[in-house]
């Protein structure tokens, strides 16, 4: 019953989309004001049935209802209650109706967070949305209805995949998709700016907001997935440039272009058709991430679910959106000129360089991932792109990027002189290059030069983020929330490079065999392998091993990695035993027996990869902070409105 | 220098620098290609002989060999037609087993065996990779009846 409850609800959410976009975008054009109440009731209509929907599924997975094949093929009787939750999302149907649930809490979100925004651009938003979500809809009823019913029910379901039996990978999906998902709130904005045919330095300042909370989601869903791949898959690894983590990190390359390209437009009522630009590119690089994941169009670990008919509708629905919103640009983007300049040495254009440097790592990225698909369609030669190329390319624009990041938020708007700032940045500078060579020579050893590189960049970008709020707050200037938080995400960007730098120079792998009773040295820490059981767990056995690590005679750590056979689906899986500390990881992962009790074991010593994520959660903290800014929140009246946008045409 | 000129300057040092990226990209896109090769190829003497390309087929039964307490693994992948050995020292994924379909990147040595350095299989046992099902299904051949194919 819950099911054909779940199913109707779907339906009627749908049915309550395609209002929401008619009465939105033509209760705006035609200026009704009865329309567009209308449409904000079809918002909240949606959100309700779409919820209702998505507790039907929820309960159904709860109850265990085996007749539904959706939950057959994605749950089993032994599946702890927590799992059988995320077990919601654990596959492709699910997924899809949490991304329908996330669609339509961004627009209630629009709806509800738009007082200080004029009724048509607010209507036109929300129908745009609802285009979006009904397009979504009919994909979840045509291809992928989880509510499908299996006639006879089956005795006992297939088991959620044990790799997403994880906490952090319960929560992964849905932090990706808010981040996914939201950006279509830009992508919406700067559809309904165009058709309005008006873009002001107001539309940037509603906008910022909605893309930084996106952006920030984004930045918590990659990092969860990169962490879980980490103790996961079993591997240490942190990021694989697998074709599904690109599709991740594309949109969020962008979006981050998008967030400093919309300052530029709200400060200074500049590059606005490339901020438009940046909006429908991001959301169609989401779009192009679900399809390349769910079309099954790349080989890959995460394309679990593949079937070309919903690869087809996904691609003709990312056609439709790419297709309409570039030719709405094409159309209404010489409405958007600026008129007001800058000087080469200006904050403008330091930013200008991030966009570019940024849409460039995006391009590479886009080459690596999408040549072999390319390649394979048109029959060619069967190839894939090694991570040494990511690896190369990526850094590429990056390097120089970080670099510009000192300067540039030290960087005055329209003419930067640095008069003020040259001393301090040199100083910094100087001090970042000397603890570069302190941490690589003194700390590690020496490496290469490219490690001094990163770390004199991270350094440099760490004390700059922290003296410019500082100096403004020693020089009597305000301190809004936007610049405190400008400031903590770039700490937290010098956080992750140094994270990243350090444990790509100085990490230590070795796999080697190992019986009960042998030591072996690695890392400058001495490894006793004690014990070997067979343990069990709700719904699997595991052959667990007791690992003792010591430093010099001193106990360091003791980790008890796992390799685990899951009852109903058979697979092995590898549950790494991790200590981790703050400056560094030891990992120990299980492989294989060997035969006479002795097991392969992979040993690794990880400096500084916690710093990884931190890195990322403090980027995140940075945007929560930013939107926090009082002027988000400020109602803006006519008058102030109108001298807003009149100053930014002037200035 | 007058406006113009050094927007000029400007415009050539960024095509300048586009065109250097450019060309490095290239260059590394080309260095990293991987090229998949099924076993029929590589026994007609297809693959190259001093590059790292990838090759993929089904590890038959009985196949797998490993001496007690050596990391150093062999077997075979086969596309039914003809077949390659390989050697890997290391630690194999969790999914490796024989009747799997699996890929292996590495280089051939001298002695004809291919030397792993990386071997994939994928975490579903119903999933066989698309490289190693197309060449399968270019052999014309059908694996026997009983055998461990997937359904896929």
């Amino acid at each position: 019953m819950a099911a054909e409850l779940g199913h109707f609800a779907l339906i009627l959410a749908f049915c309550l989309a395609l209002p929401q976009a008619f009465f939105g975008l033509m209760g705006a054009h035609w200026r009704r004001p009865h329309w567009i109440a209308l449409a904000n009731r079809a918002v909240a209509g949606q959100w309700v049935f779409t919820l209702f929907s998505f507790a039907c599924l929820s309960y159904v997975f709860y109850q265990n209802d085996f007749s539904v094949l959706y939950v057959a093929q994605n749950s089993n009787s032994e599946l702890p209650t927590f799992y059988r939750f995320a077990a919601v999302w654990g596959a492709h149907e699910g997924s899809l109706l949490l991304w329908l649930l996330v669609q339509a809490t961004w627009a209630l979100g629009v709806a509800a967070f738009s007082g200080n925004m004029p009724q048509q651009m607010t209507s036109r938003v929300l129908g745009v949305l609802g285009l979006i979500s009904a397009g979504f809809a009919l994909f979840i009823l045509m291809t992928s209805n989880p509510f499908l019913r299996l006639w006879p029910a089956a005795p006992d379901g297939r088991d959620l995949n044990p790799l997403l039996q994880d906490p952090a990978l319960a929560i992964h999906p849905p932090m990706l998709y808010i981040g996914y998902v939201g950006f279509s709130v830009p992508f919406a904005f700067a559809v309904a700016a165009m058709l309005e045919g008006k873009l002001d330095s107001l539309w940037a300042r509603w906008v910022r907001p909605w893309a930084t909370v996106a952006w920030m989601f984004l930045t918590c869903g990659i990092a969860l997935g990169s962490w879980w791949a980490y103790y996961e898959l079993g591997w240490g690894g942190w990021w694989f440039w697998d074709p599904v983590e690109n599709a991740s990190f594309m949109p969020w390359l962008i979006g981050t272009a998008l967030i400093h390209s919309l300052a530029v437009t709200e400060k200074r009522g500049l590059f606005k058709s490339w901020t438009l630009l940046l909006s429908i590119t991001a959301f169609s690089l989401s779009l192009l991430g679900t399809f390349l994941v769910r079309s099954g169009v790349i080989e890959s670990v995460h394309a679990f679910a593949s079937d070309p008919g919903r690869g087809l509708f996904i691609l003709s629905f990312l056609g439709v959106c790419v297709g309409g919103a570039l030719g709405l640009y094409a159309w209404r983007a010489p409405l958007f000129r600026s008129n007001a300049g800058f000087a080469p040495v200006s904050r403008e254009s330091f930013l200008l360089f991030n966009n570019m440097l940024l849409v460039g790592a995006t391009v590479v990225i886009l080459l690596g991932t999408t040549y072999p698909m390319f390649m394979d369609a048109f029959g060619l030669d069967k190839v894939s792109v090694g991570p040494p190329y990511f690896e190369a390319m990526f850094l590429v624009p990056m390097l120089p990027m970080v670099f510009l990041l000192a300067p540039g938020m030290h960087a005055a708007w329209k003419k930067a002189s640095f008069e003020s700032t040259k001393k301090i940045l040199g100083v910094l500078l100087g001090v970042a290059v000397v603890l570069a060579l302190a941490v690589s020579a003194g700390v590690y050893g020496w490496n290469s030069v490219m490690t001094i590189v990163g770390l004199t960049a991270a350094f440099w970008v760490a004390g700059a983020a922290l003296v410019d709020p500082i100096s403004r707050w020693r020089n009597g200037h305000s301190l809004p929330a936007s610049i405190v938080g400008m400031s903590v995400a770039h700490f937290g960007l010098a956080l992750f490079i140094i994270g990243a730098t350090t444990v790509e120079s100085y990490k230590e792998e070795t796999d080697l065999s190992l019986k009960p009773g042998q030591t072996t040295e690695h890392a400058g820490f001495q490894f006793t392998m004690t014990k070997l059981e067979d343990v069990a767990g709700p719904n699997y056995q595991a052959v667990q091993s007791e690992v003792v690590i010591t430093r010099d005679g001193e106990q360091v750590a003791v980790v008890h990695p796992q390799k685990r056979v899951y009852r109903v689906q058979k697979n092995a899986m590898t549950e790494a035993g991790i200590d981790a500390h703050w400056n560094r990881d030891l990992f120990v992962a299980m492989g294989e027996p060997l035969g006479e009790d002795a097991w392969s074991l992979r040993l690794q010593y990880k400096p500084m990869v916690r710093f990884i994520w931190l890195g990322a959660a403090v980027m995140a903290l940075g945007g929560l902070i930013a939107i926090c800014d009082r002027r988000y929140r400020k109602r803006v009246t006519v008058d102030e409105g109108a001298a807003a946008a009149a100053g930014a045409k002037t200035a | 220098m007058t406006p113009r000129r050094r927007r000029m300057t400007l415009v050539a040092l960024i095509v300048l620098g586009v065109g250097a990226a450019t060309a490095f990209a290239l260059t590394a896109f080309q260095d990293n290609l991987l090229y998949f090769y099924s076993p029929s190829d590589v026994s007609a003497g297809k693959a190259p002989a001093d590059r790292v390309f990838r090759v993929g087929g089904m590890v038959p039964e009985g196949t797998f060999k490993r001496e007690p307490g050596s990391l150093e693994a062999h077997f075979v992948l086969t596309d039914y037609a003809h077949n390659v050995k390989v050697s890997y020292t290391g630690v194999l994924p969790d999914l490796f087993r024989e009747g799997q379909g699996v890929i292996a990147r590495g280089r051939m040595g001298a002695d004809g065996v291919f030397i792993a350095e990386e071997v994939l299989a994928k975490h579903d046992e119903n999933y066989m990779p698309p490289e190693v099902a197309d060449s399968l299904k270019k052999q014309h051949q059908k694996p026997p009846a009983d055998g461990p194919l997937p359904t896929t």
